[in-house]
């Protein structure tokens, strides 16, 4: 009977590896591994990594406020100004190992508050609007020599993010507890959808990542139908043996939703607190199972906006403009808090609400990206963040 | 059989039954337009179903029971009560999982329901919200099944005050600063400041109306958060407040309502409590930017994900001609020349999909389960778009490659339970006229196996499209 394998090599795509004749130059560590998380709704800055140490911090933030280091249930003591959320521990002890950074008062370009907007413009990459088609890492990848049946990045989701989208092949894969198609039937679909680019890209790419799993013996028996805390570790353990399989990406992206705390967002417990630790557990489960690879790999945990930075009528935040983002991993150069911080005075706000961005998230994406992935500078100002030579990338993010 | 039959029934409708085509084809364009007041009696599926007053209030009393435990500090009870507010809602959910499911895969009325869909995912709540499992379906029959062929306004406004979004957009103890419990909590120098939460307000513009290049600014949206201040649950209240009104039904809160004359988008609202929200309401509802928004949504979900800009011109003019009378949009928009040209310019969705297979197969789904797993693992649980956007309405957002793997593995799953029930060639022939294309004919009339024959009818291009 044909494996999987069989037929993308009967496709003749499988074992085609392309280089890119433009990008000669540029000597990519192909051991460099690259892990987005994108938190959808809003995710708020000032709770993830709290200003403590801002003297107008406790007046504006009221009954949000967090205990201070030390404290009961205090705050992770970063510096003498931020201290990371008590919920995120597993984050705290890679920044406590110099492989953790938190970059505050960090914003796309995006100014508005829609959330729908504000993640377009996250993830495709553009100097402010939401209109153009195709995300900024899929046009990161040209120089990192993918093809179809041989894709560098996945997303872990059945659907491909706006910021994966594009010309590159990328794949995707969710676990299933559907029966598999038998081979014979794959075969006389490819046969079927030949003349349909639509269907026959997509399921080359399909079966790539399915052959990449099913060498991964517990993967497919993993049972995610339980939306339960479960489930972000099981999807990070997932995305980790991706990107630790032979042949496989070396990019990956996660989503995770539910950040939008309108109403009773919580302090030390509560809502978000509850998402935090989630999220800590999912990024512990990351690194335990990436192992070694891990000391290669760099995580950014971005979102789309941050919130506003006193408490609406209803113990939660509305959509505010500048937030915090999280790096993890040991390629990072970490240990450090980046932040150009505006402050929490009345003036010091975004349009007398928000924290004010000072930093860039495009430059700190570039950064990475750069030192990281060796994208050449030339690709990421104008090709994979149009218009962006002002957005300096940010240096010395990544262990040299 | 024309092709017009098959568009009618697959792009329009939610898929065609074996038969469907013959009868269509006497009238494709009548056929649609008869069913937009929808059946003259309701489905029983739909009937049987509580209404959302009735399962707040279990809710309600359940979460009471809950509270009154924890103050007695009797530890050992209380997990008893959680566990029974998980099953009633689960319970809740699949019950209207299982109608919803089984009044779509059954309809007659497959255009009307298809615009049921499209406008509940417009207004869209989503479950990953407590308390919403319990009542999302409940939503869409009680403030949108009854109001997509009438004025604009009257559907817009049935959604906004019904306990399902006042309750996932937060609006139901949003205060304002000058109302009399504002003023008087504030005075009070307590701790905590009450006041507004913006966010209903804001994807009411954003989302439901104008559209984010709508027209508005922030402070449009803070002054219409003032306006819907006291638009909220009757019974809703812990702690001892709000206690007032019936238990789960709309309830405006004087006491809470911002009072004074509003200004937005250069309009001025001298009106008294829940007649200001209405009327901007009214307004936005025949706001330009409304019409072009919804226009262009509609030809987006029925044409092409980059409609034609004739076609939406066309559909915003009889939207503002008529002041939003939904039934004369449509009327404009199956009557287009445009909407029949191409018959496979929409990539399905999950939810397409698997309507439209049950629908082929002839088949009502009698166990929920089967149909929320399905859609689930496709990545369309059903009423869980995980934001108040709503699904997205193209291939870009469908077309992830496992999404697809995963479809051809449900083909396959449901190929097998029919087994060598029905002959694929002539299925197709049946369900797909003159849409089913030579090339899918011939593969699946070569197949090895029945079997097999269904799984690449279903995975064809031809039945993925619509």
């Amino acid at each position: 009977m044909l494996s999987r394998r069989d037929i993308l090599r009967a496709a003749g795509i499988g074992t085609i590896a392309t280089s890119l004749p433009g990008w000669a130059l540029a000597k990519p560590d192909s051991d460099a591994r690259f892990v987005l998380i994108i938190l959808r709704g809003a995710a708020d800055g000032l709770a993830i990594a709290a200003p403590y140490g801002d003297a107008n911090y406790r007046k504006i933030r009221g009954e949000l406020s967090m205990p201070a280091p030390g404290e009961d249930d205090g705050l992770l003591r970063l510096d003498n100004t931020f201290g990371l959320h008590p919920s995120l521990p597993g984050v705290y002890a890679q920044y406590e190992k110099n492989q953790a950074i938190v970059v505050h008062a960090l914003a796309s370009p995006y100014r508005s508050r829609s959330h729908f907007d504000g993640q377009d413009v996250l993830e495709n990459g553009a100097a402010g609007t939401a209109s153009l088609r195709d995300g900024w890492l899929n046009r990161a990848l040209a120089p990192l020599g993918g093809s179809l049946g041989n894709e560098v990045a996945i997303a872990m989701a059945q659907n491909t993010p706006l910021v994966l989208r594009g010309n590159n092949s990328v794949t995707s894969w969710a676990p299933s507890q559907l029966p598999d198609a038998d081979a014979s039937t794959l075969r006389r679909l490819q046969d079927m959808y030949a003349d349909d680019e639509f269907f026959a890209t997509r399921l080359v790419q399909a079966l790539k990542s399915q052959e990449i799993a099913d060498s991964e013996s517990s993967m497919g028996e993993m049972k995610l139908r339980n939306r339960n805390s479960q489930q972000q570790r099981l999807m990070m353990e997932a995305a980790a043996r991706f990107l630790t399989a032979e042949d496989g990406p070396r990019i990956a992206v996660l989503e995770s939703g539910g950040w939008d705390t309108h109403a009773n967002q919580g302090t030390t417990s509560g809502a978000l607190a509850n998402k935090l630790a989630g999220l800590d557990e999912g990024l512990t489960a990351l690194r335990d199972q990436l192992g070694e690879m891990w000391s290669k790999t760099v995580v950014a945990v971005v979102t789309e906006f941050g919130r506003t930075v006193a408490v609406n009528g209803t113990r939660g935040t509305d959509h505010g403009t500048a937030s915090a983002a999280i790096l993890l991993g040991g390629a990072v150069k970490g240990g450090r808090v980046i932040a150009d911080w505006p402050g929490l005075g009345k003036t010091d706000l975004f349009e007398n609400r928000d924290l004010m961005p000072t930093s860039d998230m495009r430059s700190m994406f570039k950064g990475i990206m750069s030192d990281h992935l060796s994208v050449p500078d030339s690709l990421l100002d104008n090709t994979v963040f149009p218009d962006s030579v002002t957005a300096r990338p940010m240096r010395d993010l990544i262990r040299s | 059989m024309t092709m017009k039959s098959a568009i009618a029934a697959n792009r329009f409708g939610l898929g065609a039954r074996p038969g469907d085509l013959e009868t269509i084809e006497k009238g494709p364009v009548v056929w649609l337009l008869d069913q937009l007041q929808g059946p003259s009696r309701q489905a029983g599926e739909l009937r049987k179903l509580p209404g959302s007053a009735v399962v707040l209030q279990e809710i309600d009393e359940i979460r009471k029971a809950d509270r009154e435990m924890r103050e007695l500090a009797t530890a050992e009870a209380a997990p008893d009560i959680v566990k029974q507010y998980g099953r009633t809602v689960r319970g809740h959910f699949s019950a209207q999982s299982e109608a919803r499911y089984r009044v779509a895969a059954d309809s007659d009325h497959p255009f009307h329901e298809r615009l049921v869909h499209f406008w509940s995912n417009h207004f869209a709540v989503s479950v990953d919200k407590n308390p919403l499992a319990a009542i999302a379906g409940l939503y869409e029959n009680e403030a949108i099944r009854s109001n997509i062929s009438g004025k604009f306004a009257d559907l817009l406004i049935a959604c906004e005050q019904h306990p399902a979004m006042i309750m996932y957009l937060d609006n139901q103890r949003s205060i304002g600063p000058n109302s009399t419990l504002g003023r008087r909590a504030n005075r009070g120098q307590r701790k905590r400041a009450v006041g507004l939460n913006e966010n209903l307000a804001r994807e009411i513009l954003e989302l439901h109306t104008l559209g984010v290049d709508g027209g508005y600014t922030q402070a449009d949206v803070t002054t219409f958060a003032k306006v819907i201040t006291g638009w909220s649950i009757g019974g809703a209240g812990n702690a001892g407040r709000f206690l007032e009104g019936d238990p789960g039904t709309f309830e405006f809160r004087e006491s809470i309502h911002e009072p004074g004359t509003q200004q937005i988008m250069g309009n001025r609202y001298s009106q008294k409590g829940l007649q200001q929200g209405k009327a901007v309401l009214r307004d936005l509802a025949i706001h330009p930017s409304t019409a072009r928004f919804i226009a262009t949504k509609l030809a987006r979900h029925f044409v092409a994900d980059e409609p034609p800009a004739a076609l939406v011109d066309e559909l915003v003019a009889t939207y503002l001609e008529s002041g939003g009378e939904l039934s004369e949009v449509y009327e404009t928009l199956v009557g287009a020349d445009a909407v029949w040209l191409e018959p496979h310019s929409k990539y399905k969705s999950p939810h397409d999909f698997v309507i439209s297979t049950f629908r082929a197969f002839d088949h009502v789904p009698d166990r929920a389960r089967l149909v929320v797993g399905a859609l689930d693992t496709m990545g369309q649980a059903p009423f869980r778009p995980g934001s108040p956007a709503g699904w997205p309405d193209t291939a870009e957002h469908w077309g992830g490659a496992d999404a697809l793997y995963k479809r051809i593995e449900w083909s396959n799953t449901v190929s097998r339970v029919v087994g060598s029930r029905v002959n694929p060639v002539d299925l197709g022939d049946a369900i797909l006229g003159a849409t089913f294309s030579p090339e899918s004919r011939k593969a699946i009339s070569r197949a090895e196996s029945n079997v097999q024959g269904l799984t690449l009818l279903l995975a064809s291009p031809d039945f993925q499209r619509r």
